[in-house]
């Protein structure tokens, strides 16, 4: 065999160069509050319309995709297979493989990052990343020890050992455990941990209120004008979001009770409305090599440049719940010798109203860059004119897994908009003090 | 039969009481299959003009059995009648007794084209008895058509000066009138006006390597339109609004499309689809204005919303897309054969109570056809207007039982048409195989009594 030296023509695993991953279209499906339009839908449901309305869009039926990424939080086990089975049930060619992740609600981003190096390192060429969620169709188990028990029952091979087996059933085992949103070390539900930082920050209930009117503001508008036609399908009826509400002011939310954090009495300032709802729906990206976009006429939005993970510890240090992107952003940024005022769009989930702000606050706080970030003053000042313009969760809703490719769709369209190399940063926090943050570029 | 009575009437116990109290009696229309035979039985031509030779030719060609004389105990699939080059109505007769005597040995679901030379055409604008003649073969034609039997139906072509059958855009009009893509199509009229046009290499894909655009794509109508051109060849996109954006996923992907949600009143809607062949597809050959909406009410009680969204949808929003399609700056897109068809409706032909707004703007875009077929003529394109008459949809299955058992009968077919119908008529027009015909309006209505 003749070893040529064309190294160039080969993947970057063999030797090649490089190449860039690219997003070429994304879309969700409407999200709706838990139990409202989709209580119907199941997970595999809403994660295959959104692919479906992609496949319309980009004109993939048939298509052979290198991979389909995706994953839901709260996950039936009967739905170990669910990417996979969604991609059977859709338009695609049914030899695209699939697999199932999970990193809470940043699974979407990390489904995409992953997705993108595999493209960059030349092992696939194309394919779609996102997430699903619902709550409304959330799994509920049993008891660990009914569990127990039921496991006894079914390993029983006599009348005996089945009786002996039952005796140890208590009425309090058959109270059903719905599965929740709170993190099992300590006990509190995300937003009770959100409110404990968002107090330590001195975040007002003002500032927070603000963040969600303009949430609603910017998405409401985005739809108005049609912005919103090619980055969402309808699905059973529901058009768009149905926990936007464009028309709210600063006195109605200025009446709601705090729901967070009541312990702190008169400074308790998370309210129903500047926190997200939980939330049913499904998103689904396309990204690619460039090359297979061009093969297929598909156009080019924005360049995935590089994401990064990272985590803290909010149960034995002193670190918020959802304060790891703000540790994993000036990582990725400095990397690529780039700072905040180089951005020219940045989408920090908004989780709560009150995460997005001591985010920045503590980008802002020079000893707090000095001491946690290892930086030699503050990070920087996020120009708030370049800050979600289009809405997020607030407005929105956030179905866990489903934000990240919500995010990722929406800021490529963005960029292409802005053009060649403009460039704009994701943030995305998740349970277990994680988050998972990227870095896109214009095209 | 797709209706409650038309399923009786098929029944032995409805064959014979249909048949005693003189009842309509529809049968299964036939409709195009692809591969299928064009004709299932020989077809009789008469007249021994050259356009009778012509027919002869070409019929033999699609693998017609072809007889030019009237035999005993056949029974025809399709007649050819050719009064080419008849100068006076007395000359009429010999060729239209040989049809009528051949009427009883028609099959079900049988054709019958007259060909003649167009009455409007200038050669004859001050020639009283050739004009007399020809315009004579429409009333004839008409009235034929109300008295077909079992699904039968009577069109005409109609031959522009310099045109003869053997012109492709008048072979294609034959052929199309002949086959079961013309079903619902009766007592109807294509003029062949050029010789322009070309037909397909093969006939069941004549829409092969073109890219086409149909609006209100995610339903009814629509999605017929939509799943005929992809059938006959075409690489669709499918338009509709972003609310209807599931259903139209739905229709897209079974076709192997691409959906573009977007508002056709939109001002940028035109540039859009453009940009949408453009970087997808390349080129746009085909645009079917198809998306229209209803706000019915009496004119006594109609208010400005009513009348601006009907007028709006249906005839501004298209004039608006035209003007993109055909700017000098979309010619790298559009290339010079663009096809257009629109949708009208026998309301815009005849009126109807309390559709003021709907009917004004669908008779709006027959004028509108009218108008710009030269401007598309002078590039090598044409523009064309549908016309559907009781079109079986979910739109008129909400008329009361009675409107609409009488809305379906009142044709010369006994029964209200499907969208595929109105889809085949549309995929003909849009095909090369009719590029002899341009600013004309074809009725897809099974000669409705309504908008005679």
């Amino acid at each position: 065999m003749t070893v040529t030296d064309a190294t160039d023509s080969r993947p970057a695993v063999a030797g090649g160069p490089l190449r860039k991953a690219v997003v070429v279209g994304g879309n969700r499906i409407p999200f709706a509050r838990a139990n409202t339009a989709y209580a119907d839908a199941s997970n595999q449901d809403m994660l295959t319309a959104a692919i479906e309305g992609l496949v319309a869009r980009c004109g993939l039926q048939g298509e052979r995709l290198g991979q389909v990424a995706a994953g839901a939080v709260l996950k039936h086990p009967r739905n170990f297979n669910l990417t996979r089975e969604s991609v059977l049930g859709s338009s695609l060619s049914h030899d695209t493989p699939a697999m199932d992740l999970q990193v809470a609600c940043a699974t979407g981003m990390e489904a995409l990052g992953i997705l993108a190096d595999k493209i960059r390192l030349g092992q696939i060429d194309s394919g779609i990343g996102g997430g699903v969620d619902s709550i409304s169709d959330s799994p509920i188990s049993v008891s660990d020890g009914l569990r127990r028990v039921l496991l006894r029952l079914n390993a029983a091979r006599t009348g005996k050992e089945r009786l002996a087996a039952l005796k140890d059933l208590r009425p309090g085992h058959l109270v059903p455990e719905p599965a929740g949103a709170g993190e099992p070390r300590t006990g509190l539900a995300m937003g009770e941990h959100q409110a404990l930082t968002t107090h330590d920050w001195g975040v007002t209930r003002a500032e927070q209120d603000e963040l969600a009117l303009a949430s609603h503001q910017n998405l409401a508008a985005a739809y108005d004008s049609g912005y919103m036609d090619d980055l969402v399908t309808p699905f059973r009826g529901l058009a768009k979001d149905n926990n936007l509400r464009g028309d709210s002011t600063l006195e109605k939310l200025g009446r709601l009770k705090p729901a967070f954090g009541r312990h702190l009495g008169e400074e308790a300032t998370m309210t129903a409305a500047n926190s997200t709802p939980l939330t049913d729906g499904a998103s689904a990206v396309l990204v690619s090599s460039e090359q297979w976009a061009a093969e297929r006429r598909l156009p080019v939005l924005a360049e995935f440049v590089d994401h990064e993970i990272a985590a803290v510890d909010f149960v034995d240090g002193d670190e918020g719940l959802l304060m790891a992107p703000v540790y994993a952003v000036p990582r990725l940024l400095g990397r690529h010798g780039l700072t905040l005022e180089d951005l020219d769009f940045i989408e920090i989930h908004e989780a709560f109203a009150g995460t997005v702000l001591s985010t920045m606050k503590a980008w802002e706080d020079e000893e707090f860059c000095r001491s946690r970030l290892g930086l030699d003053g503050a990070f920087g000042t996020v120009d708030r004119a370049k800050l979600n313009v289009h809405g997020s969760s607030l407005a929105a809703g956030h179905p866990f897994a489903a934000t990240g490719g919500r995010i990722t769709a929406l800021l490529a369209k963005m960029l292409h908009e802005k053009g060649e190399g403009s460039l704009g940063l994701i943030s995305v926090c998740a349970a277990g003090g994680q988050g998972v943050v990227a870095l896109m570029r214009g095209r | 039969m797709n209706d409650p009575y038309g399923t009786f009437v098929d029944s032995a116990v409805g064959k014979r009481l249909a048949k005693a109290l003189g009842l309509p009696m529809p049968v299964q229309l036939r409709r195009h299959t692809p591969g299928a035979p064009l004709l299932e039985g020989p077809a009789l031509v008469l007249g021994g003009t050259p356009a009778a030779e012509a027919a002869a030719r070409l019929l033999t060609g699609w693998g017609v059995e072809v007889q030019t004389s009237r035999a005993e105990s056949v029974k025809y699939a399709a007649v050819v009648a050719c009064f080419d080059g008849i100068d006076t109505p007395a000359a009429i007769g010999e060729t239209v007794l040989d049809l009528g005597g051949t009427l009883r040995q028609l099959a079900t679901n049988s054709r019958v084209v007259t060909v003649a030379e167009d009455p409007e055409a200038a050669s004859v604008a001050e020639d009283p008895a050739a004009r007399a003649a020809r315009q004579g073969i429409t009333g004839l034609t008409r009235s034929l058509a109300h008295e077909m039997r079992a699904g039968g139906t009577a069109n005409g072509i109609q031959l522009g000066d310099g045109v003869g059958l053997d012109a492709p855009g008048a072979a294609g009009a034959l052929r199309f009138l002949l086959s079961g893509r013309s079903a619902y199509v009766s007592g109807q009229f294509l003029p062949v006006t050029t010789t322009a046009g070309r037909l397909p290499e093969d006939p069941d894909r004549p829409l092969a390597g073109k890219v086409a655009v149909v609006t209100g794509a995610a339903r009814g109508i629509g999605a017929a339109i939509i799943r005929t051109l992809a059938r006959d060849g075409a690489t669709v996109v499918g338009v509709d609004v972003p609310a209807a954006g599931e259903s139209l996923t739905a229709v897209v992907n079974e076709l192997g499309g691409t959906a573009l949600p977007l508002d056709i009143t939109a001002e940028d809607a035109g540039a859009r689809i453009l940009e949408h062949c453009r970087s997808r597809h390349g080129r746009m050959d085909i645009v079917v204005h198809n998306a229209g909406i209803t706000r019915d009410k009496m004119l006594a009680n109609m208010d400005a919303a009513r009348w601006d969204s009907v007028l709006a949808v249906n005839t501004l929003s298209q004039l608006r897309m035209n003007e993109a399609f055909l700017a000098e700056d979309a010619k790298d897109v559009v290339g010079e054969g663009l096809r257009i068809v629109t949708l009208a409706s026998t309301s815009g032909i005849a009126g109807n109570r309390g559709q003021t707004n709907y009917a004004a703007s669908k008779s709006g875009v027959m004028g509108l056809a009218a108008a710009t077929a030269p401007l598309l003529a002078a590039r090598g394109g044409t523009i064309n207007a549908v016309a559907p008459g009781f079109i079986e949809t979910e739109m008129t299955a909400k008329i009361p039982l009675l409107t609409r058992e009488v809305g379906r009968r009142i044709n010369s077919l006994s029964q209200g048409g499907t969208p595929v119908d109105v889809a085949e008529a549309i995929a003909f027009l849009v095909s090369d195989a009719a590029g002899g015909t341009n600013g004309n309006t074809l009725r897809v209505c099974g000669q409705a009594m309504m908008g005679a």
